[in-house]
């Protein structure tokens, strides 16, 4: 065949994209490097602090060094507090969260009504970070590990609620008709056709949550929630930086016990 | 004992299922319902204990008629029927016990569900029903680790825990192998003839049928269109319930395979039956 | 074979629990209750204050209702400020969590440097973003400059993480075959990780958008900037009114952002 008939069978170039989708693309592009030029522009950031941002940085490690160990000591107990304020605020969570999931999964509601509940106060919870929480609950009750645990767990009602919930709608309905043509009651169908089938995920929720909320606790004093964060806060304001680092690196190891034993569990969890 | 008049069933969508289907039981016997894909096989069985809702007809089980019954008699007449399942349709996180006693939900309250405590009754039962279908010690099994056909047999073990007055029986053996499909037919039949309960069979391969039940009832498009003996089945009722075909081999395979496969078995059959259950 | 009398049979049976021996669950029980009668003994709980608690919240409520929206400008710049922080952490946290993301990936980069790479992620996760936000305030301070590096960092941390375990997930195959045509490096990364993790990674980076949105309400109220900040203030000013509008807005702010990048998520299915 002619060099023109071939060249029309077999193409010479080819594109992944054709001219349309091209454009398509670069205008995406375009638009997002606007976005972000102007999102960098508007906040009025001096950006004349960038050039000694590593000298910064490297001074601030410097004089972190050596870590206050005594100072360890000291805050033993409130890191111990911390812990407690995820733990029991996590417990809680579970409590609450167990009836109130299945209150938001569309097949296991009692009626729309309780459904939007269910998934408003999901919803609520989520929206709310557990820091301004506390906010809330320490100019209610004062400041205090209380407010610390109340906040902890409004926020993880939300979250375990939602996973707890999506993990019901999405069961094997098999079962639970097999259970119904028993002629068990409702709440039986709901105890051992639907519960042992989503009973991982809410076993592993919890131990997840449990782990976040470790780091959550650790916060939660900035704002008289109770730990060792109002001790870390007062450090670091009062340019203490060996008795901050020496806080941080508890921090860290505890976050780090925490993150395995969370890790574990998961994986036993079939 | 069961008595069917006038069953009408028409889905949401416009499907008529069910079109004036009439049928009685009145002695302890196995009913086959054959019949094509969609001919209202499974709805017909799922109407007798409304998993699925009539749009109108009765349903007289032993003097009750079924489709009058508000919630919580629906619920006392549900544990006089037992229903066995093609997907097996056991809790699969929990034991083969478990899944048995599940049987006795609508016999026992809340609180001892609750605390898995079941009456020493159900339990001997459990076990008993355990060895009669061939899986002694298998109790503490989960049911996800069994095999098709040992959980179809849990599955028949969980209906008659109900002490059924009525079995229903949705596809036992489409997801099985030949062979255990066989066992499986054979035990239900069994257990059913040996507890004098009737039992209403949905099932599409049509020699397991003929050589296991007492009675074949053949539905087409909603409607029944054969209701006799076994024997009574040749190529032209076949061809009246699923269309033109060539019947011969499927009214000649069964015999033949059976008289040749039993006299095959027969040494095989003295092993214990756990040997049986061990092979699925 | 005999099968054996009907009273043979057990007449109880137990599930076994996750822990089998009795024992064993008994004492766990008892460690559980130990430890809750010990935590709340522990903590210091001021126990008047707190049933003071309830009708100090139906006294605050009722101040927080109606909401006030009246400082609205206030509201909207500390909003604007929040979601243009959240942009730009977002835009260079993406850029600075590939090279980070690559050489924490084990079948991509020799053992020493997937070491001080994923060293590098733990460090960063360990810490809460308030935390970070205060040294950052510290060092560079107040304003939305902290807050955006604080983003940056929770970022970075979020999405390296995130591109490690898909690289090191992927099928081998497809990255056995482009090394064997001889391709180099840029090479190698362009045709054959690129295409595998670039949906995960443009999903993930925007769900970690909606998140900065989130959590740049947060940073504030230790004066990293954004609406955080006017949060805090309304509150240590008891103007509970203006709290509850500056509340509402952020969680309407948040549900639009899990929408609409919910949205954007289904498009680049």
């Amino acid at each position: 065949m002619t060099l023109q008939e071939h060249a029309k069978r077999y193409p010479e170039v080819w594109r992944r994209f054709n001219p349309r989708e091209t454009l398509i693309r670069y205008a995406w592009y375009i638009g997002i490097a606007f976005v972000a030029i102007w999102s960098v522009q508007q906040l009025d950031i001096p950006w004349i602090y960038f050039l000694d941002a590593h000298i910064q940085a490297g001074d601030l490690l410097f004089r972190m060094f050596p870590p206050d160990w005594e100072f360890a000591l000291e805050v033993f107990d409130p890191l111990i507090e911390t812990i407690h304020i995820a733990t029991l605020g996590t417990a809680i969570t579970f409590v609450i969260a167990f009836p109130l999931a299945f209150l938001s999964a569309r097949n296991t509601t009692l009626n729309t009504t309780t459904w939007l509940i269910g998934r408003f106060i999901l919803v609520t919870s989520r929206s709310v970070n557990t820091i301004v929480w506390g906010l809330l609950f320490v100019a209610i009750f004062g400041p205090g590990p209380i407010a610390g645990i109340c906040a902890i767990a409004a926020r993880s009602i939300g979250f375990m609620g939602k996973l707890i919930a999506e993990a019901i709608e999405e069961i094997d309905e098999g079962p639970v008709e097999a259970i119904e043509a028993t002629g068990a009651s409702r709440l039986q169908v709901l105890w051992i056709g639907v519960l042992p089938q989503v009973l991982p995920v809410i076993w592993g929720t919890t131990v997840y949550r449990w782990d976040i909320n470790i780091r959550e606790s650790t916060v939660l004093g900035f704002v008289g929630a109770g730990g060792i964060g109002i001790i870390l806060y007062s450090s670091i304001n009062q340019f203490a930086w060996r008795e901050a680092g020496i806080i941080l690196i508890l921090i860290m190891i505890v976050v780090i016990i925490s993150e395995f034993i969370s890790a574990t569990l998961r994986k036993q969890i079939t | 004992m069961l008595t069917i008049t006038d069953l009408y069933k028409q889905y949401p969508t416009g499907l008529q299922a069910l079109q004036g289907v009439s049928l009685t039981v009145d002695e302890p016997q196995v009913v086959a319902i054959i019949g094509p894909s969609g001919a209202g096989k499974s709805t017909l069985i799922r109407c007798v204990n409304r998993l699925v809702e009539p749009t109108s007809g009765t349903i007289v089980l032993d003097g009750t008629d079924i489709t009058r019954l508000g919630r919580g008699e629906l619920r006392r007449a549900r544990r006089r029927m037992g229903m066995i399942f093609q997907e097996y349709n056991l809790v699969e996180r929990l034991t083969v016990m478990e899944n048995l006693l599940s049987g006795r939900l609508g016999y026992v309250g809340f609180w001892r569900t609750y605390r898995r405590k079941y009456p020493p009754a159900d339990v001997q039962a459990a076990y008993e029903l355990l060895d009669r279908v061939g899986l002694t010690g298998y109790e503490n099994t989960r049911a996800d680790a069994l095999s098709g056909g040992q959980r179809q047999r849990v599955g028949i073990g969980r209906a008659l825990m109900q002490k059924p007055d009525l079995l229903l029986v949705d596809e036992p053996t489409a997801s099985l192998d030949p062979k255990t499909s066989r066992q499986i037919m054979r035990i239900i039949v069994e257990l059913a003839h040996e507890r004098g309960t009737p039992a209403l069979l949905n099932i599409h391969d049509v020699p397991l049928a003929k050589s296991h039940a007492d009675r074949i009832v053949g539905i087409t498009a909603g409607k029944i269109v054969f209701d006799g003996k076994p024997g009574a089945l040749n190529e032209k009722v076949l061809t009246e319930i699923y269309g033109e075909e060539d019947w011969s081999m499927t009214l000649g395979q069964d015999t033949e395979q059976d008289g040749g496969a039993a006299t095959k078995q027969r040494p095989r059959r003295r092993r214990k039956l756990e040997g049986e259950a061990a092979a699925g | 074979m005999s099968t054996p009398a009907t009273t043979d049979y057990p007449k109880t049976w137990k599930p076994p629990g996750l822990i089998t021996n009795p024992l064993m669950r008994q004492g766990v029980t008892a460690l559980i209750v130990f430890y809750i009668l010990w935590s709340v003994g522990s903590l210091e709980i001021d126990w008047t204050r707190v049933s003071d608690g309830l009708p100090r919240a139906v006294k605050m409520f009722s101040r927080m209702i109606p909401p006030d929206f009246s400082r609205w400008e206030l509201l909207v710049k500390g909003l604007i400020e929040s979601v243009q922080m959240a942009f730009a952490a977002s835009f260079v946290g993406m850029v600075l969590a590939i090279p980070l993301g690559l050489c924490a990936a084990r079948n991509l980069v020799p053992k020493p440097v997937y070491l001080v790479a994923r060293g590098i992620m733990v460090l960063l996760r360990s810490f809460h973003e308030v935390i970070i936000a205060i040294v950052f305030v510290k060092i560079f301070g107040f304003g939305p400059l902290a807050g955006i590096l604080t983003l940056i960092v929770a970022s970075v941390s979020f999405i390296s993480k995130m591109m490690a375990e898909d690289i090191e997930n992927m099928t081998p195959g497809s990255m056995e075959a482009v090394r064997a045509t001889g391709a180099s490096f840029p090479k190698f990364l362009i045709y054959a990780i690129t295409p595998q993790v670039m949906p995960r990674y443009l999903g993930v980076s925007i769900y970690r958008l909606d998140a900065n949105i989130r959590h740049s309400t947060v940073v504030g109220i230790v004066g990293a900037g954004g609406i955080g900040q006017v949060l805090q203030a309304s509150f240590s000013r008891y103007d509970y009114d203006f709290a509850l509008a500056i509340l509402l807005s952020i969680v309407a702010l948040v549900f639009i952002g899990e929408f609409f990048s919910a949205w954007i998520r289904s498009k680049l299915r």
